[in-house]
């Protein structure tokens, strides 16, 4: 019985990934900028009005995947981080610093676009809502990351440290979920909740469901070309980013 | 030829020298410790004059003013906790040391504790009396403060050993460790107003001292994790 063995670790050679990265990154891209010219033409022209909300309700089409990706890039980022920490490998440093303004970009994003709903449909931009205020402190969690990282001069300790801290945040942003939500069933703050608004069309559901995805495809797009930039500015001491480069 | 035997110490001898030492340390510059506490009694004091002396809005407000200056006064210190060591080399000692560095974080972030909450803990009975809590709400606030203080240094310590030696440490510190207070903030303020609310504050200050358990087992692997990445 003959076994192919598989080199993973091939691609955990910083110059190796480049060109990986470089090969796959346009791919994404190109699905990105599809996806997202479909999911937009379902979501403005396709998806019916909704019967309460009216025209408004639009905005989550793009609220929903921003608000879904800001969690799970910390997730990803944190899982990188973990690796980084494990394996000792300089990549997986470099992918979560990648990561990262994607990551806070879209926790940006999910708050702008959640106030632009809020205004219309609570009457306020800003509720105290559990989602709000965990959102919010996802941002707050990025933003210290990214300042963590650009406050290090060291890249590889910079990373290192990141590192701790992403790990150290991913523990904790159930208990800080968890205990914004308790504050706020005490506080009695917003009565109005996105989960007793009615169910969607399936227009709806399906515009979302092709945003979420361009949302995915841009992320790791955006993530690739950036870790390629990443690569580049530290191994430029190197022959092959020499040669790369011209 | 003589022979180095060292009869190796306790774990608990070592962390009560530790402790002893920094306290020691603390006593002979004083200042070190009262600034935290003049820190916390003068933003407390800022808060009345900001919103106006209406005493059922002040009243209302007290936990929760209490407990983010409170927050402010115990991070004031926390840049310090690792900065000096480092700065004479004990703490590269403390690193090489046979034994192991978790426990000697988890004494200085006791110290830090005794030092800058347990001064805060006694004072907060008296800013309270100011904000016109009754002896009821007072009894919860120390108590809530009491468990909740020790978490804040020990969370704190992560965030001190991360930004050791790296430039704007003060700054990034508090954009560092802040978010990770806010469920401290939410049960140590919350459970005075579940108290004062007739719901009891068992619940809150239960969930305190879990979190107390919870950075008490978690935050010295952290912080020796990230001392030992600056010690690099």
């Amino acid at each position: 019985m003959k076994i192919r063995a598989i080199h993973w670790f091939k691609y955990s050679s910083p110059q190796n990934f480049y060109f990986l990265a470089g090969r796959l990154w346009p791919w994404f891209a190109v699905l990105a900028a599809v996806l997202m010219a479909v999911g937009l033409w379902i979501s403005f022209f396709v998806a019916p009005t909704d019967a309460q909300q009216g025209q408004g309700y639009r905005i989550i089409f793009v609220h929903v995947p921003a608000s879904q990706m800001s969690m799970f890039i910390y997730m990803v980022m944190a899982a990188w981080a973990g690796l980084g920490l494990a394996f000792n490998t300089r990549l997986s440093g470099m992918m979560a610093s990648a990561l990262a303004p994607t990551g806070a970009l879209f926790a940006f994003l999910s708050l702008i676009t959640g106030a632009l709903w809020g205004k219309p449909m609570w009457g306020a931009w800003w509720v105290w809502d559990a989602r709000l205020t965990s959102e919010l402190i996802l941002l707050f969690l990025y933003l210290g990351f990214l300042a963590l990282q650009s406050s290090i001069d060291d890249p590889r300790r910079a990373d290192k440290a990141c590192a701790v801290l992403a790990l150290v945040g991913v523990v904790n942003v159930p208990i800080i979920y968890f205990s914004v939500k308790w504050w706020n069933t005490l506080h009695q703050g917003a009565s109005v909740s996105l989960t007793s608004a009615p169910s969607m069309a399936s227009t709806m559901l399906t515009g979302m469901l092709v945003m979420v995805v361009a949302f995915w495809m841009y992320s790791i797009a955006a993530a690739l070309a950036r870790v390629r930039c990443i690569i580049l500015e530290r191994e430029r001491h190197t022959e092959w980013v020499k040669h790369a480069v011209e | 030829m003589m022979a180095f035997t060292f009869k190796p110490l306790g774990l608990a001898s070592v962390m009560l020298a530790v402790l002893r030492r920094e306290v020691s340390l603390a006593m002979r510059q004083k200042g070190e410790v009262l600034t935290p506490l003049v820190f916390f009694v003068v933003i407390a004091s800022l808060f009345p004059l900001g919103i106006g002396p209406e005493s059922a809005l002040l009243l209302r407000m007290a936990p929760g003013v209490l407990w983010v200056s409170a927050l402010l006064a115990a991070m004031l210190s926390l840049q310090r906790l690792f900065a000096t060591d480092y700065a004479d080399g004990s703490l590269e000692q403390m690193a090489l040391s046979p034994t192991p560095l978790g426990l000697l974080v988890a004494a200085k972030a006791l110290s830090h504790f005794l030092l800058s909450g347990l001064p805060l803990v006694l004072m907060a009975p008296v800013l309270g009396l100011q904000f016109g809590l009754d002896s009821q709400a007072l009894k919860i606030l120390m108590i809530s403060l009491l468990l909740g203080t020790p978490t804040l240094s020990l969370i704190g310590s992560i965030g001190a050993a991360l930004t050791l030696g790296v430039r704007g440490a003060g700054v990034l510190l508090s954009l560092l460790i802040l978010p990770l207070y806010i469920p401290v903030l939410i049960f140590g303020a919350g459970a005075v107003e579940a108290d004062a609310a007739g719901l009891g504050a068992s619940g809150h200050l239960s969930l305190l001292a879990a979190l107390l358990v919870l950075s008490l087992f978690f935050a010295p692997l952290a912080t020796t994790a990230a001392l030992r990445i600056s010690l690099e």
